[in-house]
């Protein structure tokens, strides 16, 4: 495949005669994984006693990579649900998501600094699994039984994460509901001692959720559920009218706990007609068609999502095919 | 100690009248006087307003300033370069760029909603700068768009460009999306 970066930076840089700036620093992260906090023992894998884990039930796709998540809270600390779709999370507050393919690759960690700004780092295992070490700011490429594997540079974290509400991605009142969605691609099955929505109320871990049962996508069928769920989780941070950084192209992907109502919205965004955003020489009626299109390509100028994944996800697309044909949206008709 | 260059009166005098100078300019320049300058004095003219031959050779149409490329304009395909040092080919417009990475398009920086940037806020053209991403989010920006040297711009200056931008006539111009290098289409990428 056509790899835009190399050639585009040399000659970009030609052109524009002057460096990149640096990405942000990496302030103070530790130099290890095992200076993080999240093992107690890192040569047994034993977690930290006041590290929990939990599951999304709407998974990111990572070019199947198989992914574990953990987060920790500092003690005494909850965190602040008033607001369903923008939770508070206290200083301190650490989460890391781990990524393996054969082996464990990579993992990255967000935390809440003392400013109350989040930083974003990952950590590169050595081969021999001892340790993992800090990854450069600009990212880097290492090698798996499956090809190349990217880490993300700092500047990649920020893209997706500062589009949303809050940077903290899969720790949310739908993506920690007990209510899971069968149909969810990719779905995990918890760790038994993963928490969830119920239990971190229970503990008095987070606060303020008016909420009186457990979240659902309000959806008139399983497919549809499914599919918006998927869209949300891989999309909605970026496609979403709530925050001013999120892109004005019309298309709404992100769920509403505090408003069901807002699938509507939703719905309607993705039968309007199709507009610049469509890939060459590819017809379409619907944005909802535009979308699975750019699913379907890797083509960097076009593909969705557009960065974190050099492979398509198959079993997502084929759930947002089945959502086309099962209920054939058409922007006079709407979906059912 | 010895001073190399004694402060005199008139050196004095001279530093007095440029505090004063750049202290009256920072009070009288609004958001929109400032991103009209920054916008005139680096570039952005020559290559998101479509060039024309004039009397004294080329130069930018300003009746369709920053429109980018010409969306009547339908470029024929790319003269295919022969090996060696040249890289590139540029359209009479300025505004059709051909390369190693396909064919990029200026975008169209008029407040037009549908086809420009009146939806975007100025975060978005912030991140757009800072990323080097379209929209902050989205595809990688092409070349010639020298966003590295944009992104030494303080914030201020890039929101100044922004509410420039946005005070400026909305010209509706559907700018074509950029063409993957001639060997790669869509249809060989989705066989992929």
């Amino acid at each position: 495949m056509f790899a835009l970066r190399p050639p585009t930076l040399p000659l970009m840089l030609m052109l524009a005669c002057a460096p990149a700036v640096a990405a942000p620093g990496l302030h103070d992260a530790p130099g290890l994984l095992s200076e993080t906090g999240l093992y107690a023992d890192i040569a047994r894998r034993e977690v930290a006693a006041d590290v929990i884990p939990f599951s999304p039930q709407y998974p990111l796709w990572s070019d199947g990579a198989s992914k574990r998540r953990w987060i920790r809270l500092p003690a005494g600390t909850a965190i602040d649900a008033s607001n369903p779709d923008a939770w508070v999370f206290p200083i301190g507050t650490r989460l890391w998501k781990q990524f393996a393919v054969g082996r464990a690759i990579e993992t990255r960690m967000i935390d809440r600094i003392e400013d109350g700004s989040w930083r974003f780092v990952s950590y590169v295992w050595r081969e021999d699994g001892t340790d993992a070490e800090l990854a450069p700011v600009r990212g880097m490429r290492v090698a798996t039984q499956d090809g190349d594997y990217r880490i993300p540079s700092q500047a990649d974290c920020r893209v997706c994460h500062e589009g949303a509400a809050v940077p903290v991605l899969g720790f949310s009142a739908l993506q920690l509901s007990a209510d899971r969605d069968p149909l969810a691609p990719h779905a995990e099955t918890p760790d038994p001692v993963a928490t969830d929505l119920d239990a971190l109320m229970r503990s008095g871990r987070l606060t303020g959720l008016p909420a009186d049962k457990a979240p659902r996508i309000d959806a008139p069928t399983p497919v549809t559920r499914a599919a918006l769920g998927y869209l949300h989780a891989n999309c909605g941070h970026c496609h979403d009218n709530a925050q001013d950084a999120g892109v004005p192209t019309g298309l709404l992907l992100a769920q509403r706990v505090a408003d069901p109502a807002h699938n509507d919205a939703v719905l309607a965004s993705l039968v309007a007609p199709a507009d610049r955003y469509r890939p060459q020489n590819l017809a379409a009626d619907t944005r909802l068609q535009v979308l699975a299109q750019r699913m379907a390509t890797r083509d960097p100028r076009a593909q969705m999502p557009p960065l974190g994944t050099a492979h398509v996800d198959t079993e997502g697309l084929a759930l947002i095919q089945r959502w086309l044909d099962e209920s054939s949206p058409t922007a006079q008709g709407g979906m059912p | 100690m010895t001073r190399l260059f004694p402060p005199t009166r008139m050196s004095r005098t001279l530093l007095a009248l440029g505090l004063l100078t750049s202290a009256h300019a920072a009070l009288a320049e609004t958001p929109v006087e400032r991103g009209r300058y920054i916008v005139q004095s680096t570039g952005c003219h020559d290559c998101h307003t479509p060039w024309i031959m004039g009397p004294d050779g080329p130069g930018p149409d300003m009746s369709r300033a920053l429109s980018g490329h010409p969306q009547d304009l339908t470029m024929p395909p790319v003269p295919s370069l022969p090996e060696g040092p040249w890289l590139s080919v540029v359209s009479a417009t300025n505004t059709a760029w051909a390369g190693p990475w396909g064919v990029s398009f200026t975008a169209n920086l008029t407040p037009d909603p549908e086809t420009g940037m009146g939806k975007w806020t100025a975060k978005n053209f912030r991140d757009t700068i800072r990323s080097g991403r379209h929209l902050g989010r989205g595809r990688e920006l092409l070349p010639p768009m020298p966003y590295p040297v944009y992104n030494n711009m303080t914030d201020a200056d890039l929101d100044a460009i922004h509410a420039y931008l946005q005070s400026i006539p909305p010209i509706r111009n559907r700018v074509p999306e950029p063409l993957p290098p001639a060997a790669k289409t869509a249809a060989t990428d989705a066989a992929n």
